[in-house]
C-alpha cells in the first residue's frame, strides 16, 4: 500500500463521517422545527376541542336547563343564550370598529412619519418609544382609562350629545336627554383600545414602509412627484398587503381585549348604536371576565360558548385578512 | 387581586411564624408551668397542625386575612388557605369535596344541600354558620349633603329610573332639612354578580311595594352606570357628582349615606343596627336541622334601631369529619372566627359588625358538638 492510497482512504472515511454528522444534524433540526410547527396546530386544535366540549352542554340545551340554572340569563324576560351572544358579538364588533377607525389612519400617519419624514435620529427614538407603548400591560391601560381618560372625555361627550345628538351614534339617552354622566361608554372603551392597538399596527406598518424598494421611490421622485405623491404612487401600493395585515393584527387584539374594556365600560346588552350611552354594550371577553368568578357549572359552559363565538370571529377575521392580502398581492407592485 | 391577597397572607404568615419562633423559647423558659396550663387547659388542642383549605365569598376576604393571621399565631404549625373565588364557586368546590369549608354570601339551595351532604362524612350533611355580618350602605355623592332619609320605596324608584332628579318632591318630602340640588341622579350598580347586589335587591323587593324585579345576584335592569367589584363601584361614585350606589358599609368612606326608614324612624347604618336586624330575623325554612343557622333576613322588620339592609356571609361546614385532624382544624378555625376576639379582628380589619354574644356562644356549642363527634 502506498501512502497516497492510505491518505485517500482515510480522507474518504472522514468525509463520510462528517456527511453522516451533517445528516444527523439536518434531521434533528428538521425534526425540531417540524415539531415546533405542529405544536402550533396541536395547540389550536386543543383549544378548539376544549371550547367545543365545554360549550356543548350550553349549545345543546340552549332552550332548557342552561336557562334555568344560569342566573344572568333571565328567561322570564325573554332572554336566551343565543340572544345574549348576539348582543355581545355586536358590542365586540362595534367597540373594535371604533378602535380600528381611530387607530388605522393614525398608525399610518405615525409609521409614515417615522419611515419617510422624520430625521433619522428622531425616527429611531420614536420607533423605540412606540415599541415601548406596546409593552404596557392592558390592565394598566384599563386603570389609566378608567381613572384619567374618562373624566377628561366626559365633557366632550356631553358637548357631542348636546350638539350632534341627531347623529344616531351620539344620541343621548331618551329618558334623561343627556349622555352618560360618567363617560363609561363604548366610545371611551374604543378610544382606549385604539391607543392600545396603535403600537402594534404602527410597528408593522413602519417595517412595511421601510421595505419599499428605493428604486420605485427614486423613480417616482425623478418623474417630478412631490414626497406625498411619491408615497401615494410607490409606498402605498407596495405596502398595501402589509398595511391590511397590520390592521388585522390590531383588530385581533382589539376583539380579544379584556381588562381595559372590563374596567372602562358600564356593561349592558343591546343592539344600540348610541356609543355615548352607558349600559348598552359589552364585549365577549369582558363579559366572560365579569361573569366567571361567581357563576355555576352551567354558567361556565355558557361562557365558554361565548368564548367559542369569539374564537370563530377571530378566525374569520384572520382568514378574511389572509384572503384580502393574497388577492391584493398580485397588484402590489412588490413583484 | 387574588395573587396579591395570597402573597399578602403568605407574608403575614411568614412574619408571624418568625415572631412566634422568636418569642416561644423565651416564654417557655420563663413560665414553663403557666404555658403548659394554658395550652392544655385551653379550648383548642395546642398540637393542631396541617393545612386547612377553604374557598368562597370574596366579601369575607379582608376579615379572613385577619382570622387566618390570628389563628396561625395561635397555632404556628397550621396553615389556612382561603381562596376568595366567590360564593358560588365556594359552594361548588365544597359540594365537590375539594375544600373543608366554604364561605358564602347566599344560602345553599336544595341541590347544593344534597351535593354537600354527599361530599360530607356521615349522614348529617352541611350547615351554615353566620360569621360575617356587614351592613350595606346606600352611598351618594352630593356636595354639602352628608345624610339623607329614604324609605325602601324611594330607593327602589331611584334605582328603577322613576325618580331622576335630586330635587324631586319624593326626596324632598322625606328630607325637609336637606338642601337638594337641581341635578340628575346617576345610579351606579355592580356590573358583576355579587352578594351585595343580591342583598340590596332582596331588601328592595321585600321592603318596598314598587320594586318589580326578581331577586338575584345580577343587577336586574339596564339603567344607570355600573362597575366591576366594590372598588369599581366606589370609584365611579367618588368621581361622579350626583351619583348614588350601594356598597359594603366598610367602604363607604367620606361619601354621604342614606338612613333607612324602619318602622316610623330613620336608622343610619351601624354595626349594632345590623346585628339587631339579624337577631330579629327567623331561621330559613329550608334549614338542615337546628344546627343549621341559615337566617331568613327579615327586611321588613320594625324592630327599633335595626338596619335591615344587611349582608350575612356564612361559613359552610360539614357536621361530621371522619378525618380527626381535618375536623379539629375546621372546628378550631371556625371557633376562632366565631370568638369575640375573631369577630373584633374582623371588625377592625373589614369594618364588619360583630355577630353578638348569643350567636357566638351558639356557634361555639355547635362546633364543640362537631369536634366531639
Amino acid at each position: 500500500m502506498t501512502t497516497t492510497e492510505e491518505d485517500a482512504r482515510a480522507e474518504s472515511a472522514e468525509s463520510s463521517l462528517t456527511a453522516r454528522k451533517h445528516s444527523i444534524a439536518n434531521h434533528t433540526f428538521a425534526g425540531i422545527s417540524t415539531g415546533a410547527a405542529s405544536l402550533i396546530l396541536v395547540t389550536l386544535a386543543a383549544v378548539a376541542t376544549f371550547l367545543l366540549i365545554e360549550a356543548w352542554p350550553a349549545i345543546m340545551n340552549s332552550g332548557g336547563e342552561v336557562h334555568d340554572r344560569v342566573d344572568w340569563i333571565d328567561a322570564e324576560r325573554g332572554e336566551s343564550l343565543v340572544e345574549i351572544i348576539g348582543f355581545l358579538i355586536f358590542g365586540t364588533l362595534l367597540i373594535s370598529a371604533i378602535a380600528l377607525a381611530i387607530a388605522a389612519p393614525l398608525s399610518t400617519g405615525v409609521a409614515l412619519f417615522i419611515s419617510h419624514f422624520a430625521p433619522r435620529k428622531l425616527a429611531a427614538g420614536l420607533g423605540y418609544l412606540i415599541d415601548l407603548l406596546a409593552a404596557i400591560p392592558s390592565v394598566v391601560y384599563g386603570l389609566w382609562g378608567a381613572i384619567v381618560v374618562i373624566p377628561v372625555l366626559q365633557p366632550l361627550f356631553s358637548w357631542l350629545g348636546q350638539n350632534l345628538g341627531w347623529i344616531p351614534l351620539f344620541a343621548p339617552d331618551p329618558a334623561t336627554g343627556t349622555v352618560s354622566s360618567t363617560g363609561r361608554v363604548a366610545l371611551s372603551a374604543g378610544i382606549v383600545l385604539a391607543i392600545m392597538i396603535l403600537p402594534i399596527i404602527t410597528a408593522v406598518k413602519r417595517e412595511v414602509f421601510l421595505q419599499t424598494p428605493l428604486l420605485h421611490q427614486e423613480a417616482a421622485l425623478a418623474m417630478g412627484a412631490t414626497r406625498w405623491e411619491m408615497i401615494q404612487m410607490a409606498v402605498f401600493p407596495f405596502g398595501r398587503p402589509g398595511m391590511i395585515g397590520a390592521t388585522m393584527l390590531g383588530l385581533g387584539r382589539a376583539l380579544g381585549e379584556t381588562m381595559a374594556v372590563y374596567m372602562i365600560l358600564s356593561p349592558g346588552l343591546s343592539y344600540s348604536l348610541a356609543v355615548l350611552q352607558a349600559g348598552q354594550h359589552n364585549t365577549i371577553a369582558a363579559n366572560i371576565a365579569l361573569k366567571f368568578p361567581e357563576t355555576n357549572s352551567s354558567g361556565v359552559s355558557a361562557l365558554i360558548a361565548m368564548g367559542l363565538a369569539l374564537f370563530l370571529i377571530t378566525l374569520l377575521v384572520n382568514m378574511t385578512a389572509r384572503w384580502v392580502v393574497s388577492r391584493r398581492a398580485a397588484f402590489s407592485g412588490a413583484n | 387581586m387574588k395573587i396579591s391577597t395570597r402573597t399578602g397572607a403568605i407574608a403575614t404568615v411568614a412574619a408571624l411564624s418568625f415572631l412566634v419562633a422568636a418569642c416561644s423559647p423565651s416564654n417557655e423558659a420563663t413560665d414553663d408551668p403557666t404555658t403548659d396550663a394554658s395550652t392544655n387547659g385551653g379550648d383548642t388542642p395546642a398540637e393542631l397542625s396541617g393545612t386547612l383549605i377553604g374557598a368562597g365569598a370574596s366579601s369575607q376576604e379582608a376579615a379572613m386575612e385577619a382570622w387566618v393571621a390570628g389563628f396561625q399565631a395561635q397555632h404556628p404549625e397550621v396553615s389556612v388557605n382561603y381562596d376568595p373565588i366567590g360564593s358560588g364557586g365556594g359552594r361548588t368546590q365544597f359540594g365537590e369535596g375539594a375544600t373543608s369549608f366554604a364561605g358564602s354570601d347566599a344560602l345553599m339551595d336544595a341541590e347544593e344541600y344534597a351535593l354537600a351532604a354527599e361530599a360530607c362524612d356521615g349522614d348529617l350533611g352541611a350547615i351554615h354558620l353566620p360569621m360575617y355580618i356587614s351592613p350595606i350602605a346606600v352611598v351618594f355623592n352630593l356636595e354639602g349633603v352628608d345624610s339623607l332619609n329614604m324609605d325602601a320605596d324611594l330607593i327602589g324608584q331611584i334605582f328603577d329610573g322613576q325618580v331622576t332628579q335630586w330635587n324631586d318632591p319624593a326626596i324632598a318630602e322625606q328630607n325637609p332639612e336637606a338642601d337638594l340640588p337641581d341635578a340628575a341622579i346617576t345610579t351606579v350598580h355592580r356590573a358583576d354578580e355579587s352578594g351585595t347586589t343580591e342583598n340590596f335587591v332582596d331588601y328592595l323587593s321585600k321592603a318596598s311595594d314598587s320594586w318589580p324585579y326578581e331577586v338575584s345576584g345580577d343587577w336586574p335592569n339596564d339603567l344607570g352606570e355600573s362597575g366591576p367589584a366594590t372598588s369599581g363601584l366606589i370609584q365611579i361614585v367618588n368621581d361622579t357628582t350626583g351619583s348614588i350606589g350601594y356598597v359594603d358599609a366598610s367602604r363607604a368612606g367620606d361619601l354621604g349615606t342614606v338612613a333607612l326608614k324602619v318602622g316610623d324612624s330613620y336608622v343610619p347604618f351601624s354595626a349594632e343596627a345590623a346585628s339587631a336586624a339579624v337577631e330579629a330575623s327567623p331561621l330559613s325554612e329550608g334549614a338542615n336541622g337546628e344546627n343549621d343557622l341559615a337566617f331568613e333576613l327579615d327586611r321588613t322588620t320594625t324592630a327599633e334601631g335595626a338596619y335591615p339592609l344587611v349582608l350575612i356571609s356564612y361559613s359552610i361546614a360539614c357536621q361530621q369529619y371522619d378525618d380527626a385532624n381535618e375536623g379539629a382544624l375546621v372546628t378550631g378555625f371556625l371557633g376562632h372566627i366565631a370568638s369575640a376576639e375573631g369577630q373584633q379582628a374582623a371588625a377592625d380589619a373589614a369594618g364588619s359588625s360583630p355577630i353578638g354574644d348569643s350567636l357566638s356562644s351558639r356557634i361555639t356549642a355547635i362546633l364543640d358538638e362537631i369536634a366531639a363527634a
